[in-house]
């Protein structure tokens, strides 16, 4: 199975182990993941919040590369240029004229047909004898399931898994051992791109996930954006001192839990680079192997 | 300019938006759900559901104390509203919309300095190299926003550069010229921002 990749700013630097753990998960179950050529950023927050056609013309010029080198699919790990790529691509589609438009802009041809996916649909996609013999290390935790807004949010347009309530996070979490917990906080907003210039809000909205992830008992939260992670774990010492408490739980993406029930070793996970470290165990292959 | 299906071709905000952007302010009947779910409302200084009401209304004064609010900075576009309203008023493209129209007129609430400096250096990050550069644009941002958060983070660079996580120098795209081209035909189009 071979996919179109789009590793976006954040995979590169602050969140590289997003993309260590997914080329590494990857590897691990047999799915080939070729990188977009000469990828742009999307454009984020910044783009839509200054320039309407900018803020479509960035998404754009990469769909149109995807499209140049022959990839049909192409999966997009960070959650905002996931909503990015898809949200630009639905309003092209819905408009020709302005397709058009932005083809001239972005200096290439735009067909938009691609079939843009998100991390989790990816993993989704790993069939289930492969699940059954690849989990040689179950990851036996309760987990919160964080799924942030963009995974989820415009559901008209993205149609993924259910708006209020998602379960497919939970489900992936199920099947590599873990315990997912009931919690109010799936789909509510970490402070996304404030965390620099408007930290204070970051930290009350990224305080409460975390309180309430402990308060229901998760021994880590487990992410798929780049920005819900740097916010809940780089920010933590923001956060600690703004409610006012010592926060140990640690931040996964879901690539990392995955990654380890497969016995993939941590450091091609990049679980040494968070901020709160992460020193949950997982379970011994023997007592897998006496528990089948 | 067109007028829109009720042959209205006035140039209040509300038609401006239904004409250029296709959402309908009068459809909002104030229940107030996404005022409700509104992660930022408690900072704003009128919740979304006021918003939309006060362009409803629309009066001039109406409308430019909507373009001179902090409300449309402040929203996120975490697209709850829209999840949740019963309308299926898009707001948050009315958002991008009115934060677009404050730009052009030059209405930015000054509590949103910080805000929009970091946009405008994120994006300056992206036409010089295509894809962003996190160490740079932090800098970029510190040097705008001096003195206020000229210490914040500091800590924070030699773990990230322990950890791998910043590039010392930019990735770039292989033809920075066309990158610039882009920005030329839409964001630096009509006049050059003022920093």
């Amino acid at each position: 199975m071979k996919i179109g990749f789009y590793p976006g700013c954040s995979l590169t630097g602050s969140s590289r182990e997003y993309s260590e753990s997914l080329i590494a998960l990857a590897e691990a179950v047999g799915i080939e993941l070729q990188e977009i050529p000469d990828w742009n950023c999307c454009g984020a927050t910044a783009a839509h919040n200054m320039d309407h056609e900018l803020a479509l013309a960035l998404p754009a010029r990469i769909l149109a590369s995807a499209e140049a080198a022959g990839l049909e699919e192409v999966v997009v790990p960070c959650a905002a240029c996931y909503s990015r790529l898809f949200v630009t691509q639905h309003e092209l589609n819905e408009d020709e004229k302005l397709k058009k438009r932005v083809s001239e802009i972005i200096e290439r041809e735009l067909k938009g047909t691609s079939k843009i996916i998100n991390v989790l649909e990816l993993l989704q996609r790993i069939p289930e004898e492969k699940w059954k013999s690849a989990i040689t290390h179950p990851f036996t935790h309760s987990v919160a399931c964080y799924y942030g807004c963009l995974l989820v949010r415009p559901h008209k347009i993205l149609k993924f898994d259910r708006p209020e309530d998602p379960q497919s996070m939970d489900q992936l979490m199920r099947k590599i051992g873990a315990n997912p917990v009931e919690w109010p906080f799936k789909i509510e907003c970490c402070g996304a791109g404030f965390s620099v210039s408007r930290t204070e809000t970051v930290s009350r909205l990224s305080g409460k996930i975390i309180e309430d992830a402990v308060d229901r008992g998760a021994k880590a939260i487990i992410v798929a954006c780049p920005m819900c992670h740097s916010n809940l774990d780089m920010r933590r010492g923001n956060i600690e001192e703004y409610v006012d408490k010592k926060l140990d739980i640690p931040v996964m993406y879901i690539t990392q839990a995955v990654g380890m029930a497969m016995g993939i070793p941590r450091e091609k996970l990049g679980l040494h680079r968070h901020k709160v470290p992460v020193k949950l165990p997982v379970e011994k292959p023997k007592a897998v192997a006496q528990a089948r | 300019m067109s007028s829109n299906h009720h042959g209205c071709e006035c140039q209040t905000l509300s038609c401006r938006i239904e004409q250029e952007t296709g959402v309908k302010i009068t459809d909002c009947y104030q229940c107030g759900k996404c005022s409700a779910g509104c992660p930022l409302a408690i900072e704003m200084d009128y919740p979304p559901s006021q918003l939309l009401r006060m362009l409803q209304i629309g009066t001039p004064a109406l409308e430019e104390k909507v373009l001179k609010s902090m409300t449309i900075w402040l929203c996120l576009t975490c697209e709850t509203c829209i999840a949740r309203c019963p309308q299926e008023v898009d707001l948050p493209k009315v958002m991008d919309f009115l934060r677009h129209e404050s730009l052009k007129r030059g209405f930015e609430n000054p509590k949103a300095k910080d805000i929009i400096k970091f946009h405008k250096a994120f994006l300056d990050s992206i036409q010089m190299t295509g894809r962003l550069w996190e160490m740079g644009l932090v800098v970029d941002y510190k040097v705008r926003s001096v003195p206020k958060h000229m210490m914040q983070d500091v800590h924070l660079t030699p773990w990230m550069v322990s950890k791998g996580k910043l590039h010392i120098v930019p990735e770039q795209v292989k033809d920075t010229d066309q990158m610039g081209r882009i920005f030329s035909k839409t964001l630096k189009k009509k006049k050059e921002e003022p920093r």
